[in-house]
């Protein structure tokens, strides 16, 4: 952990009345990995979105790999689109329901984003995209469409389409919720190596086993705040809040 | 028992060909046109911008809720005293026809377009695109797709709507016919072939209509 990669401070974001953030600052050092965890509409999957700016934040500073935008409340000093889709570019997104673009083959799917944003050559593109490919094990299904796929296949392909961009985080949005449970294992899988390579990764879960074996920090949230953050072993083993115990105990018999 | 004749049109071959010829000349001239027209109004309608989308919205109202009759006579008799600018026949007709054939069309493609998936738009944002690559490289080859067969249908009705050109004295199919009849005193058999003619160049658009329906349907989701 060399500095922090994703700096967040002071972070609120409304939808109408409903005040979804409140006041959330959070530091990611440089290659952790960070479990968001929590019951829906935690405010969890809003967090994710505001680190890329999907979702626009009402007030507050964003700061990803020393690029940082900040957020003072008042309309007309919204940036520009141009600088949203730039910053956007320097983080990777994992949808929960994959999102690949279904008139694409797998290749360019993967390829999109370096063509048309990064303006790499096809031809340069097309390589990093296979060998992209095959690192989630799906070198063979280059030519195939989204809609032939698994859902587990799916997922590795929308990885791999992030990771083209070569991005300084990755986000992952409930990646395996959708997935049959059979199909979990090989998304986990990538996410692991991922891990294991120091990529600096946020993860929106419901796997807390999984958290707990890849994370090193779990962060609980509930209600737009920060209940609780820690390293695995205390949040996830030894919660010191109530809130937080209680969400997991309803983990404990399903097994994660 | 009435006697059919349809001998005495052979000799007026040349005047329904050059009727043919105009009738889909300007067809392909106001369907192109009104698709233009259409995909702008349609993506300018899209914006949340008020001022953007609400002249459009202001066109798109105008031209669907009144006849397309009284749009084509009134910028053929109406348009030249407010403005002073005089318009041929075919002039008052492309301009009144795209803009009525371009107000429906925007409507399909603002529909096809408002039927993509919001989960595309974040995918390609998320990978740093523009709202222009978004829509150029993600949401419109995925909603011409889904646009394809209803755009079909409103360019047949686009032909069928040329006929009005003959009140202007536009030389399109039926007014050829409308010519040959009152020459030959066969109106029963010109406007019979005149109705067939119409029937086989449309009967095969439809077929294709029908058949891009099918394709569409069952067209592969991510």
């Amino acid at each position: 952990m060399d500095g922090a990669m994703i700096s967040i401070s002071n972070l609120k974001k409304c939808f109408g009345d409903n005040i979804v953030l409140k006041d959330i600052s959070l530091q990611v050092g440089k290659g952790s990995v960070v479990a968001m965890i929590g019951p829906s509409g935690s405010g969890k999957s809003t967090l994710l979105r505001c680190i890329n700016l999907l979702t626009v934040p009402d007030s507050g500073v964003v700061d990803v790999g020393g690029q940082s935008i900040v957020f003072d409340g008042k309309k007309t000093a919204l940036p520009k689109a141009r600088d949203l889709a730039k910053f956007r570019s320097k983080t990777g997104m994992v949808f929960q329901h994959f999102n690949l673009f279904p008139h694409m083959t797998v290749q360019q799917n993967v390829m999109e984003g370096m063509v048309t944003v990064l303006k790499i050559p096809k031809q340069e593109a097309r390589a990093a995209a296979d060998a992209l490919l095959q690192r989630v094990g799906l070198g063979d299904r280059a030519d195939a469409y989204p809609g032939m796929l698994s859902g587990g296949q799916k997922q590795r392909v929308a990885i791999a389409r992030a990771l083209a961009m070569k991005p300084d985080v990755m986000l992952f949005d409930e990646a395996t919720s959708a997935l049959d449970p059979e199909l979990v294992g090989e998304v986990l899988n990538v996410i692991r190596s991922l891990a294991a390579d120091g990529m600096t990764m946020i993860l929106v879960t419901h796997e807390i086993a999984f958290a707990k074996e890849v994370a090193d920090q779990v962060i609980f949230m509930r209600d737009g705040v920060v209940v609780e953050s820690g390293p695995p072993a205390v949040v996830i083993d030894n919660p010191a809040q109530e809130a937080t115990r209680s969400f997991l105990s309803r983990f404990k018999n399903s097994g994660g | 028992m009435y006697q059919w004749d349809f001998h005495t049109l052979w000799q007026y071959r040349n005047i329904i060909f050059i009727g043919f010829g105009y009738t889909l000349g300007y067809t392909v001239i106001v369907v192109v046109l009104g698709l233009l027209v259409g995909l702008i109004a349609g993506l300018c309608r899209l914006s949340p911008k008020a001022w953007i989308s609400g002249p459009f919205r202001a066109y798109v109202e105008l031209f669907r809720c009144t006849p397309v009759l009284v749009q084509l006579i009134w910028f053929y008799y109406a348009l030249p005293i407010l403005t002073g600018i005089e318009l041929t026949p075919g002039m008052a007709a492309v301009l009144s026809l795209t803009l009525y054939g371009g107000a429906f069309y925007s409507e399909i493609i603002r529909g096809g377009v408002i039927s993509i998936d919001a989960g595309q738009s974040e995918a390609g944002m998320a990978l740093g695109m523009t709202q222009f690559q978004l829509m150029r490289r993600v949401v419109l080859p995925q909603a011409f797709k889904r646009m394809t067969p209803p755009l079909v249908s409103q360019s047949i009705m686009q032909l069928k709507n040329t006929s009005l050109l003959s009140v202007l004295a536009v030389p399109d199919l039926l007014y050829q016919g409308q010519i040959i009849a009152h020459d030959t005193y066969r109106p029963l058999e010109i406007y019979s072939l005149i109705a067939v003619l119409y029937f086989i160049i449309l009967l095969p658009a439809t077929i294709l209509a029908k058949r891009l329906e099918v394709k569409m349907s069952d067209g592969r989701e991510a």
